[in-house]
């Protein structure tokens, strides 16, 4: 190869790097640029709409000014409390199962597996299987049908957050319990998940902000409900329902009640994800030194 | 908890050994005070066996779930299944007034999920095109090419936006993306790509596939971008040292080191992404116009499987209609557990090696 064309060779792969660096640059710039400016517009939005009343007032009925979603916030609070009582403690014990008891076995893996293509199955076929397994037979929708859809949706993640948190936890911690004779059982709950708790209560969190803004699984189990409600057994209104009925109605006043809870959802998912950051990063891990 | 003194005497006198019983009496009330701590502890193999069986019963329960939602979708749609078969994916039918081809008619019982399968289709592929360069440019950025100082902010930031509700998306798009497909990209891209045929004018609300594909777009850019820089940092050190080493560039290095090694990671994490795609309900519903029909124009309005459910389920009329949309709602279960499956693969076959290794 002649002096020249080696130069002319060199010449161009530095340039496809610089063009590459570039575009690499320009990517990231499309990409964060906009969703920074989603999410700034939700925040904007949503404070310009929020106050007192949207969170002690009923909705006013359509075309009115003024008015909240005391009800909704009410039913997304039982709704989440059913979900929390299944989901919470099923995740909880499938993670424990896989860090503790199935390490490396098939049984665990496949486990493991599921809960990760179960976490990818739509809201929505969840929905619709729990209406034909709870809605049909009672012949109405129900409070308690939309929580043990979220419930449900909630395992997966909670038993992935859990078993990551607990895999943190040293071996040589469950050796010393193991050395002054503790029982497996006990020596699981009171050492390795107490341990592990900070974690594993973050985790709870996500899969809670997560579930606080489904929609799709509530559209034909929770129904929503223009009144207050707090009985398991009627439709219940809830926040992220209601901002879908807001955001296609044609009242000013309705889309900015939308906004408003999109903001409340917001609140509570910044809250999950930062903490679950500082949990994982900061090592809080209590005693696993 | 009682301190245990495990000092010289205890430890050389086993309490179950029977070669050596206790020397003294006061040594013997001794031990059985251990003992009895740990029996009261629940120091039994029965205590222990149940703690594993209740556990594994927790973890069993997620295939119960998935088994349970199977078996419910199925029951549910036999009505459908039994009267249209396998047609109900393909088949059209043609209004006996009008003579046009239609595919989805509640008032006189006749279904067919053609152009729900097509919509959807159409708008993950859409979401794709779109998604996909950028997100692997984010992740060659954020892994290659970013000062240290920046990463945690930008992988907090994908997070966050990974974890926003879909309903947030659509309030979003509804007020703010809709407004601006209408009046500037819409009319821009007819004006430089109608002769494509693919795209005309005919609806002016600035709702449709497109629109669909753009939030669904950006909905999906977090996941796909936060794998692929998962599976990228995976690929060892070593790998992109090696490359450097012989004198390449860093896009070289890149191409050479880390994406060809990370490649199946990539294209699992974007399968992962197709699948949040074809499965997400709200926005979709919220932006893509809910006409189910088939048309070529991507500015057309549509009908996605999920936001037909959504749309019509709770004003279903009849029994035959509730069946077909359960019908839509299982081919969409087993479809989006295909392409999860295949992707959690694909992810685990990069990812598995030691993963603490990589960064």
């Amino acid at each position: 190869m002649s002096g020249d064309a080696f130069k002319f060779r060199f010449r161009m792969r530095v340039i496809t790097d610089g063009a590459v660096t570039i575009l690499a640059l320009l990517a990231t710039l499309l990409v964060v640029a906009p969703l920074v400016a989603i999410f700034s517009y939700l925040v904007f939005k949503g404070a310009s709409s929020l106050n007192l009343a949207f969170f002690t007032q009923m909705p006013k009925p359509p075309g009115e000014v003024g008015g909240g979603m005391a009800n909704a916030i009410l039913g997304s609070a039982i709704l989440l409390a059913v979900a929390s009582v299944i989901g919470v403690p099923l995740g909880i014990g499938g993670g424990i199962y896989l860090a503790e008891f199935g390490r490396g076995t098939k049984l665990a893996n496949a486990v493991r597996f599921t809960a990760d293509v179960l976490n990818g199955v739509p809201s929505i076929v969840m929905g619709l299987a729990i209406y034909s397994l709870i809605v049909v037979p009672q012949k109405h929708f129900s409070a308690l049908s939309g929580g043990v859809a979220l419930g449900i949706m909630m395992i997966p993640t909670v038993c992935r957050t859990s078993e990551e948190m607990l895999l943190m936890v040293p071996y040589a911690v469950r050796e010393a319990a193991m050395g002054i004779g503790v029982p497996n059982w006990r020596s699981v709950l009171s050492i390795t998940v107490r341990t592990a708790s900070p974690g594993i209560i973050t985790g709870c969190m996500l899969a809670f902000a997560r579930v606080a803004g489904e929609t799709a699984p509530l559209i034909f189990t929770a129904l929503g409900n223009q009144f207050w409600s707090a009985s398991l057994n009627q439709p219940i209104a809830a926040l992220p329902l209601q901002i879908y009925v807001y955001a296609i109605s044609p009242y000013d006043d309705w889309h900015r009640l939308a906004w408003g809870g999109a903001l409340v959802l917001i609140a509570l998912i910044v809250l999950a994800v930062s903490l679950v950051r500082y949990v994982t990063s900061r090592g809080v891990l209590k005693g696993a030194s | 908890m009682p301190e245990i003194h495990i000092s010289q005497p205890q430890v050389q006198h086993n309490p179950v050994s029977a070669e050596n019983p206790p020397a003294s009496a006061a040594e013997a009330a001794h031990i059985s005070e251990v003992r009895r701590f740990l029996l009261s502890r629940g120091n039994s193999v029965i205590v222990d066996r149940i703690f594993h069986w209740l556990m594994a019963l927790c973890a069993l329960s997620l295939f119960g779930i998935v088994a349970l939602i199977a078996w419910r979708l199925v029951v549910s749609s036999h009505l459908t299944w039994s009267k249209f078969g396998l047609g109900f994916f393909y088949r059209s039918f043609t209004d006996p007034d009008t003579q046009q081809t239609m595919y989805w008619d509640p008032v006189n019982g006749l279904f067919s999920a053609l152009p729900f399968l097509y919509g959807t289709l159409v708008s993950s592929i859409l979401a794709l095109l779109m998604a996909v360069p950028l997100a692997i440019g984010l992740a060659i950025f954020l892994t290659e090419m970013c000062p240290r100082a920046l990463r945690g902010p930008l992988a907090f930031i994908t997070e966050l936006l990974a974890a926003i509700p879909s309903v947030i998306y659509g309030l979003w798009a509804v007020f703010v993306l809709v407004p601006i497909m209408r009046a500037h990209v819409n009319p821009l891209l007819i004006h430089a790509l109608g002769w494509t045929g693919l795209l005309n004018d005919q609806n002016p609300t600035g709702l449709g596939f497109l629109t669909a594909g753009v939030i669904l777009a950006i909905m999906i850019l977090p996941i796909i971008s936060s794998l692929t820089r998962e599976v990228m940092t995976a690929v060892p050190q070593s790998q992109r040292e090696a490359v450097l080493a012989l004198g390449a560039t860093r896009w070289e290095m890149v191409r050479m080191g880390v994406l060809r090694n990370a490649r199946i990671g990539i294209v699992g994490s974007i399968m992962l992404g197709l699948g949040r795609a074809l499965g997400e309900t709200m926005a979709v519903t919220m932006v893509i116009g809910n006409t189910p029909e088939i048309t070529r124009s991507l500015l057309a309005n549509g009908s996605s499987m999920a936001s037909v459910i959504a749309n019509e389920f709770t004003e279903a009329v009849g029994d035959l209609h509730v069946s077909a949309l359960i019908e839509i709602a299982l081919a969409l279960f087993v479809v989006t557990i295909i392409v999860n499956a295949l992707a959690r693969l694909l992810v685990w076959v990069v990812t598995r090696g030691e993963p603490s290794q990589a960064h």
